[in-house]
């Protein structure tokens, strides 16, 4: 089947079937591979994209179900790595393997466009979908820290 | 494996761009030599250094990176020594070539203690050519001669020229004598010991596809491969007919592999039994794949069950051991004289190792050669496979080494590789073979489980004097030793051996029906959690301080060292304990956390609230672990703080790299400690998906965990994998001491504890 898709505030038309998650859809049909398969039923979040805004696991996403809700992926989180969250990261040293990491960085982008300055509990709340294997859980918690202190969170470009 | 030592030596080229290229020889092994074979053609140089004349210096790493940070490490040691600016500097990842190429592993913590030396030489000889030839260039004497940030300088004439505008002059220079290299004193160190975000990480923000599954060639398929849930089940009928007409659906074949007897399982048994379906996307093979229906022969280990293996160590824990292997001194009149004698059973479950990215390899067979696209640990294998599985040489394969998502010790292990290698021969296209979450947990190569049945004696002064292990295992005996599942086995050199005047350690095997392996820091992973556990167990027993009591064992000057005896081996990495545990640098490290921890004031923490202490020695690295520790009524059990010394030698290369990989093992040890549990029934992996074998979330990471590096006069060595084993005995220690419970299985959850 034919779905119109808003992605990363481009529009797709992709052929697939009804059941197929999105996340399949952005990997293989959309070229978007920045978002991950860990484990297809939502237990690692790896998959994590925003659906208007809101984090949401692309594997348990059937592409029939997003309509035109814009979808925005970890690609599309900024143009060459300059949001906020995405410098916080890097100014951090986050990563071990990296592989968690694009899903760790899509909730925290929700979150702090809802909150912008986020206690520890709120952080444990928002994150507590996303494993990361490599356990680099203090330095998450300290880069969302260093991201809501930053004075360039624009709600509006993650929101987008 | 080849090392890299005085036999290896260094070569300049010029390169095409008017730079120069660094390149190291491996000669031939002088094994081969010595018995008088002729010596091989000379291998083909490998550049590990290339400067260009725009001054831009690329260098090669040459190791499998699965998230360990080797990638940034190895050429830091190049580029300090070079004496050039980090942000200059391009990484580029190696394919796998054995002629080029030595160790070329992610594995055992090796790569630091391998490659710190020749890695720096290779830089410093770089930076002695330079100096040569500005020398040479401007008829001055080297000695006048400085470099900093990829620069010649002559102070007095105030000359100075970029490594770029003196590469084509280097290039037409004599190798200098490599023992006549000056190295940096480490006080000058610019990048060694410096923090490094890691090479990859802007890749990493941004999303770009740098992971093994995420990689995409022109007219690639995608292929999936069904296995019997029984290890060696074979295909008797499908319905594979009506599979080939699926959405999507290019090929779906039965594959048919021998038999594999035996009481335990062969290492790495390479391609299995199956279905293979290959469609247009992975999703519609995967959709394909659900509506398999197989009627499987599921052979002779469809019986066998985690409750029969806990039955059978129960029964044989209370029999005579099959075999000794080891008997120091005389234990049991040594108990006989003891003023107190604990006992205690303690058991570990298989648990699975669950990298994040679950297992694919892309292949692509053309004319008679291969390519493959593989996340390997030990790339030398995955080609290996790949090519049997193909009928191919491994030299008509090339392997590309690509980005890993984690490894743990699964990606040592090479099925995959195997399984991709056979599907690209039917099909002739580029294929990328990808598992499920669920194929990677129910076809893991495990780790092992197991029960030791510990026994042991402290005197009326509170001194140790006896220990004796029943070691209850999976393996099956061959004469008069035991063939033990592979890295199951305990060692007979494992900690408290040489410390305890009288020791034993016997053991006893069944067989088993699933694949066992290495999961970081194999073997320590769970012994220590026995040994630590049970030492604190005799600490209360003898009223000591479980620290002093712990330096009290190691400062018993240990007796000379016994041969050991023959009767156990195991396979594979790990499972045998290092004998060369260094009393005085464990003393420093558990004084070191002693201090830091507020040990001797842990007294005034509130009820409920107390500390552990443990540590443990593997891969050549000293680690000792205080756990801070909440339990309440329910419990529910809270990590206020894990404190962690570690020596691992004089330097840390990457101190954030370090930091971060410490802290992981901690989370990891946590992870173990609280749910992890493989469990075999009717011969099969009950377990499925992460939520049947979970992992600490964020909201369970402890707020803080201190790493503290005890700098001591030995060469570094690495943090993979020695930062976890003492982590799951230091927070059981603190359980008991705020409870009075003593926990002696894993994973604790069973018991009712949970996080709070």
């Amino acid at each position: 089947m034919a779905y119109k898709l808003n992605v990363n505030g481009q529009s797709h038309t992709v052929d697939a079937a009804p059941d197929t998650p999105l996340l399949w859809v952005l990997r293989d049909i959309l070229d978007l591979r920045g978002t991950k398969y860990g484990c297809g039923i939502g237990q690692c979040r790896a998959c994590t994209v925003h659906l208007n805004g809101k984090a949401v696991p692309s594997c348990q996403t059937p592409v029939s179900v997003v309509g035109a809700q814009a979808v925005t992926t970890i690609e599309g989180l900024s143009a060459d790595g300059t949001h906020p969250v995405q410098v916080a990261w890097m100014e951090t040293d986050v990563a071990q393997c990296g592989y968690c990491q694009a899903g760790q960085m899509m909730a925290a982008a929700a979150l702090l466009a809802h909150t912008p300055h986020p206690t520890d509990k709120q952080i444990d709340s928002a994150m507590n979908g996303n494993l990361c294997r490599c356990g680099t859980y203090l330095r998450i918690r300290e880069a969302i820290h260093k991201a809501a202190s930053a004075k360039t969170v624009q709600t509006a470009q993650i929101a987008k | 494996m080849k090392r890299i030592d005085r036999r290896s030596f260094l070569k300049v080229s010029a390169a095409g761009t008017g730079g120069v290229l660094f390149s190291m020889y491996f000669e031939p092994k002088a094994e081969a030599q010595g018995r008088g074979f002729p010596p091989p053609p000379p291998p083909n140089p490998h550049t590990y250094i290339m400067v260009a004349a725009d001054g831009t210096v690329t260098i090669v790493a040459k190791n499998p990176e699965l998230g360990q940070g080797v990638k940034t490490i190895l050429p830091m040691l190049i580029a300090d020594e070079l004496d050039v600016d980090w942000k200059n500097v391009k990484i580029e990842q190696a394919d796998f070539d054995d002629k080029k190429y030595s160790g070329q592993i992610a594995g055992g913590s090796t790569a630091t203690p391998t490659n710190w030396k020749p890695m720096r030489e290779a830089g410093a000889l770089g930076r002695a050519m330079f100096i040569t030839a500005a020398a040479q260039t401007w008829s001055v004497p080297e000695s006048e001669l400085t470099t900093g940030s990829g620069r010649v300088m002559h102070k007095s004439s105030g000359k100075s020229a970029g490594y770029g505008e003196l590469a084509a002059k280097v290039a037409t220079l004599p190798m200098p004598d490599p023992n006549s290299l000056k190295y940096k004193d480490p006080a000058d160190y610019k990048i060694i010991g410096h923090s490094q975000t890691q090479y990859d990480l802007h890749n990493i923000v941004t999303g770009k596809p740098i992971f093994c599954i995420d990689m995409k060639l022109p007219g690639m398929l995608y292929a999936v491969y069904e296995k019997c849930g029984v290890f060696g089940g074979k295909v008797v009928s499908s319905n594979i007919e009506d599979i080939k007409k699926m959405p999507g659906v290019k090929a779906a074949f039965v594959v048919e592999r021998p038999e594999i007897t035996g009481a335990i399982l062969p290492q790495e048994p390479g391609l299995e039994s199956g279905i293979a379906i290959v469609a247009d996307t992975w999703w519609q093979a995967q959709s394909a794949r659900k509506k398999l229906q197989v009627n499987w022969n599921e052979g002779p280990r469809a019986t066998q069950s985690s409750v029969e293996y806990a039955q059978n160590a129960e029964a044989m824990s209370k029999k005579p051991p099959q075999r000794n292997l080891r008997n120091d001194g005389d234990v049991d009149a040594a108990f006989k004289s003891a003023a107190k004698v604990v006992e205690g059973g303690y058991s570990y479950p298989f648990i699975s190792h669950a990298p994040l990215e679950p297992q694919n390899c892309t292949a692509w067979y053309k004319d008679g050669k291969m390519e493959i696209w593989s996340n390997s640990q030990i790339p030398q294998n995955a080609r290996k496979l790949a090519a049997d599985a193909a009928s191919l040489n491994a030299s008509d394969v090339t392997l590309h080494m690509v980005r890993g998502g984690g490894g743990f010790g699964r990606r040592l292990m090479n099925d995959y590789a195997a399984e991709a290698g056979y599907i690209a021969k039917q099909v002739g296209v580029p294929v990328k073979l990808l598992w499920a979450r669920e194929d990677d947990m129910e076809h893991d190569y495990y780790r092992s489980g197991g029960w030791q049945y510990l026994k042991g004696g402290v005197d009326a002064s509170g001194k140790l004097i006896a220990w004796h292990n029943h070691f209850v295992g999976f393996g099956e005996i061959e004469g008069n030793r035991i063939n033990f599942a592979t890295s199951s086995a305990m060692g007979a050199t494992e900690f408290p051996q040489r410390f305890v005047e009288n020791y034993r350690l016997d053991a006893s095997v069944q067989p088993l029906a699933i694949r066992t392996g290495a999961l970081r820091a194999p073997g320590s992973n769970a012994f220590a959690f026995v040994v630590q556990s049970f030492i604190d167990e005799l600490a209360h027993a003898a009223g000591k301080d479980p620290v002093e009591f712990r330096m009290a064992i190691l400062d018993t000057p240990p007796p000379a060292v016994p041969p050991a005896p023959a009767g156990g081996r195991g396979r594979g990495r790990g499972g045998f304990g290092p004998p060369g545990l260094n009393a005085e640098r464990m003393k420093g490290v558990l004084q070191t956390v002693a201090d830091k921890s507020g040990w001797r004031k842990r007294n005034s923490l509130p009820k409920g609230t107390a500390m552990g202490v443990a540590f443990h020695y593997s891969h050549q690295g000293y680690f000792a672990h205080v756990a801070e520790v909440k339990v309440d009524s329910n419990k529910k059990v809270k990590i206020n703080k894990i404190w962690v010394a570690a020596d691992v030698g004089r330097q840390i290369i990457n101190p954030s790299g370090a930091e971060n990989i410490c802290q992981g093992a901690v989370i990891d040890g946590l992870s173990e400690m609280m749910y992890q549990e493989i469990t075999v029934d009717k011969g099969r992996v009950v377990q499925t998906n992460y939520h049947q074998h979970g992992m600490v979330r964020l909201a369970q990471a402890p707020p803080q965990i201190e790493i503290i590096f005890v700098k001591t006069d030995n060469d570094p060595t690495g943090l993979g994998e020695p930062a976890l084993p003492p982590l799951l005995p230091a927070v059981g220690n603190a359980i008991f001491a705020a409870t009075g419970v003593r926990l002696r299985a894993l994973p604790i959850s069973k018991a009712g504890y949970s996080w709070a």
